[in-house]
């Protein structure tokens, strides 16, 4: 049930409830109590929406940002990245495998904020070792959904 | 100048979803959105599509054998025993073919003399009748009811036989209604089939689109069934594979040695890069086929209640992608319908009376869409519906 109803609004968060009951084979009532514990439980994180900013003119600039840290004795890599995690700029942390140890995707108005942040704040607290800083110059899919709507439905309409 | 044409082929009536299809492509207008799609929304899941490139990279690009590659037979043998319990020998009792299509064609060239009649339950896929007719047979309607839900009933199929008749045809689960034959029901036509010692082609195309607690047996597994059927499938549903033209028939080696016939000298071989990425299909697909059937029942029940709100009666069908809302409360035929909403709504739908007379009076909505597309569409049904409701009062 709970997987049912997760399989259903991953891709789908405004689906109301009654939809959601028909297509989990299950009751609105039921549903709305599995949603709010799935909530409540922190399986259900947020419900996020993926806005393309630039459609509706507004200013914005992506980057992530490679940083190389020194562990911390005892909480590795946790203790920092909660630090980080409190910087509003500071949208995703991944700790990741290869050259570098955390992952970030920064968010700012334009890239020169975003470099501002970086070089004055991020590169001078405390463990951070180095940053390496990648804007990202466009968006083609994200979260699963094609941002420019590459693919038009090829189909024919009826057959 | 005489007469270029044959006239068997000038009589038969072009299809009655070409008429609709005309009239959405007339309008030019990108605020059409469509229900009336007969195959999936998916893309070929990416392993398949990669087998297709590297047989082309690696220069596979030659006829393979008339029956269609060795391997791909053999995995379709496996599939099918392990998907529904029929043993078929690769060697002599499988063809690959240009589709589902090319087998249902090569079939009735096979199997059909001059005067034969094939029984043709209603509401189906438009090709099966010209396809009979190709063969010089005549094609038998048997129109199926409602009542039933579109399941084919014992004593409508004796009514139907004559001692001209040869064979019938089974489409389950079936385009336009979704409608799906359990294993009692099967019983029950093979009982018959058998007593009146005719043969069966059996559509199954749509087998792995079953849903709910339903599973697809096919009638070729029943008791002394397996000797009178021929089984066509294919990859264009199960696999989201339309474009690649591929499918197979599966039958008694003396049936499938004369499709051969007919295949190779009409056909020559199936496309080779699409053989080979079936294999891929067959050896890693069932994944990807989960998948697909999850999303499409979520769609169906999300459409299914829908229509149930709108008060509009729809049955449960349990197979393929589409669901047969019935629209007789109008007072419309089912093409008015489909004109009209058309129209009003810019929603493009196929008319019932497309598959045969007794599809009139319901609309086949197709739900290869997604959920997105689907809550869109239905909100215009509903404006539609209500706006129909309100000039009745
Ligand atoms: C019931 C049925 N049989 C066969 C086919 C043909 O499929 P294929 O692409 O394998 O030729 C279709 C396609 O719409 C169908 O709906």
């Amino acid at each position: 049930m709970r997987n049912k109803i997760l399989n259903a609004i991953e891709n789908h968060a405004r689906i109301n409830t009654e939809d959601l009951a028909a297509i989990t084979c299950s009751t609105p009532e039921v549903v709305e109590k599995e949603l709010k514990k799935l909530e409540d439980e922190n399986v259900i994180c947020g419900y996020h929406t993926l806005i393309n900013w630039e459609k509706v003119g507004e200013e914005s600039a992506d980057a992530f940002i490679e940083v190389k840290v020194a562990p911390q004795k005892g909480v590795g890599f946790d203790q920092l990245a909660e630090n980080l995690s409190s910087y509003p700029q500071v949208s995703d942390i991944f700790l990741v495998s290869g050259n570098c140890d955390l992952m970030l995707v920064i968010k700012g108005k334009t890239m020169r904020e975003i470099a501002m942040f970086v070089s004055e704040e991020l590169s001078t607290i405390d463990g951070v070792l180095s940053t390496t800083t990648q804007f990202i110059l466009k968006t083609y899919k994200k979260d699963g959904f094609e941002v420019e709507n590459i693919s038009k439905d090829e189909r024919f309409a009826l057959s | 100048m005489r007469n270029p044409l044959n006239s068997y082929i000038e009589a038969i009536p072009p299809s009655g979803i070409r008429k609709f299809f005309d009239l959405v492509a007339e309008m030019h207008d990108p605020e059409v959105i469509s229900l009336g799609v007969g195959e999936p929304d998916f893309d070929t899941p990416w392993h398949i599509r990669k087998e297709g490139i590297n047989s082309l990279t690696r220069g596979k690009t030659f006829y393979t054998a008339n029956a269609g590659l060795m391997e791909l037979r053999k995995e379709i043998a496996v599939f099918m025993k392990r998907k529904y319990d029929l043993s078929y020998d690769a060697a002599k009792e499988i063809l690959v073919t240009v589709g589902g299509s090319e087998a249902i064609d090569a079939c009735f060239r096979a199997m059909l003399d001059r005067g034969d009649e094939v029984i043709i339950p209603e509401p189906c896929f438009v090709s099966y009748k010209p396809c009979a007719i190709f063969a010089g047979a005549v094609p038998v309607v048997l129109n199926l009811s409602p009542e039933h839900e579109f399941r084919l009933q014992p004593e409508e199929l004796e009514a139907a036989i004559t001692d001209k008749t040869k064979m019938v045809l089974l489409s389950y689960p079936n385009n336009p209604t979704g409608a799906i034959m359990e294993r009692k029901d099967l019983e029950k036509i093979a009982e018959v089939i058998i007593r009146h010692d005719l043969f069966v082609i059996s559509d199954e195309i749509y087998a792995e689109l079953t849903y709910g607690d339903a599973e697809f047996v096919s009638i070729a597994s029943l008791p002394g069934m397996k000797e009178r059927t021929i089984v066509v499938n294919g990859f264009s549903k199960a696999y989201a594979m339309t474009g690649w033209r591929l499918g197979y028939a599966a039958g008694p080696a003396v049936v499938i040695k004369q499709m051969m016939k007919v295949h190779q000298f009409a056909i020559m071989c199936s496309p080779t890069l699409s053989q080979y990425a079936a294999v891929s299909a067959l050896r890693n697909g069932d994944e990807d086929i989960q998948m697909m059937r999850d999303e499409y029942d979520r769609r169906r029940r999300f459409v299914l209640n829908r229509f149930h709100k709108m008060g509009i009666p729809c049955f449960e069908a349990k197979g393929a992608f589409y669901l047969f809302p019935c629209i007789k409360e109008f007072g419309m035929s089912s093409s008015e319908f489909a004109e009209e909403i058309l129209k009003e709504q810019k929603l493009a739908v196929v008319p019932g009376s497309a598959f045969g007379e007794s599809g009139e009076g319901f609309l086949r909505i197709s739900y290869a869409y997604s959920l997105k597309d689907l809550e869109r569409a239905m909100e215009r049904i509903r404006k539609f519906i209500e706006s129909l409701r309100n000039r009745q009062q």
